[in-house]
């Protein structure tokens, strides 16, 4: 049963503000989540000011120069700061996105950024992506080809250019879980429904011609919880930082479970 | 380990999208359609008791707030019955790119209000 309201020791509390020393007029405000594992305290919303001339156009830019020269301790995950890696997904100005490709700029107010939405969280903006990696496991993410084993040989197993069409818009995913983590449904449902990061990854291997389950990994999935909790919403469309489409996936998904029978 | 972490903020700081909030005023209106059927079945139940009920009705019915209460159903239903439209048109994987979806939203939202204009004061 979907709980709205956050458990007890998950209720924020106000924090520490580092004010920018010195006159300028291109500071700005981030008011950043922190929760620290070791301290026995509730999470809190520190606000740090960031003089913007010295600093890069991105988030991310904002949040490492913070790291670097106001305060050590704050924790976040990022690696290739060009969003090929997913890492620094997180939700910023109400939505989630990666911090490396959302411009400062876009953001008028004070920047408020939080860790992915009802995720257990490991530290500061770090949530635990455990349970969602599990489901990815869960829907067998790599090529299954029968004709391998009845001694066919496999570099004779070619796609053709249309059907490497085919995955086009589910191959460039990064496995942020920006979608899974906006969506409601994964809120309420999240140990059951398997959310759109991972039914995109499902649609990817169905639609790969060269995979031979086509049919089992459609069966497998066809259940009122895993998939058909996905109501539509299109919040996942919505934040998704690579502009896919995971929404369409899954009716795709849905649609091909109805009329391939 | 002791497991004391806490459950990330959702419902409270997510910005309040439009594509959720279609979603969310599908099902509320499901739910104040469901109610407000009720109503016409005291309507059709009171009809085939007697005039004295129909009458009675007829009294209640014609007070103001009933009144508002009804325009409101009435929106609920042109909104609900144009989105459901979009649903199954999603049914079939159509119009789901998100300027499509922005878009039909609009429509939709347009389309509802004009309706219930019409039936109110034409």
């Amino acid at each position: 049963m979907a709980n709205f309201i956050l458990p007890k020791n998950s209720k924020i509390k106000e924090g520490k503000t580092y004010s920018f020393e010195g006159n300028n007029d291109s500071t700005k405000k981030l008011i950043i989540y922190r929760w620290d594992p070791e301290e026995n305290e509730n999470p809190r919303l520190d606000k740090y000011e960031v003089d913007l001339k010295n600093c890069g156009p991105m988030v991310l830019d904002a949040l490492i120069k913070i790291k670097n020269e106001i305060d050590t301790t704050l924790t976040f995950r990022r690696s290739c700061r060009e969003g090929v890696c997913g890492s620094c997904a997180m939700n910023i100005d109400g939505v989630n996105t990666l911090a490396c490709l959302k411009p400062i700029e876009e953001i008028k107010k004070d920047i408020k950024i939080y860790p992915l939405p009802h995720m257990r969280v490991v530290k500061d903006l770090v949530p635990d992506l455990t349970d969602a990696y599990k489901q990815l496991e869960s829907i067998k993410p790599w090529l299954q080809n029968d004709e391998e084993k009845k001694g066919k040989n496999p570099s004779k197993n070619i796609q053709k250019p249309e059907d490497r069409a085919k995955l086009d818009g589910s191959w460039e995913c990064v496995l942020c879980f920006c979608c899974t983590t906006s969506c409601p449904s994964y809120w309420w449902n999240g140990d059951n429904y398997l959310g759109p990061a991972v039914l995109l990854q499902a649609s990817r291997w169905i639609n790969d011609t060269r995979d031979t389950k086509r049919k089992e990994r459609l069966e497998e999935i066809n259940d009122s919880l895993k998939l058909y909790r996905c109501h539509s919403i299109m919040n996942c469309t919505r934040s998704c930082p690579k502009g896919l489409n995971p929404a369409k996936a899954i009716a795709d998904i849905k649609k091909a479970i109805v009329t391939e029978k | 380990m002791i497991d004391n972490r806490p459950l990330s903020p959702h419902l409270s700081i997510h910005k309040k999208v439009l594509t959720a909030v279609f979603s969310i005023f599908h099902r509320l209106t499901g739910i104040f359609l469901t109610l407000g059927s009720l109503l016409l079945v005291f309507w059709f139940l009171s009809i085939s008791i007697g005039e004295n009920f129909y009458n009675y009705f007829q009294i209640i019915s014609s007070n103001f707030i009933f009144k508002v209460i009804l325009f409101f159903w009435t929106l609920a239903l042109f909104y609900h019955l144009f989105n459901g439209i979009r649903y199954l048109f999603w049914s079939f994987s159509l119009g789901m790119e998100l300027k499509t979806v922005y878009l039909s939203g609009y429509i939709i939202a347009l389309l509802t209000i004009i309706s219930t204009i019409i039936v109110w004061y034409l």
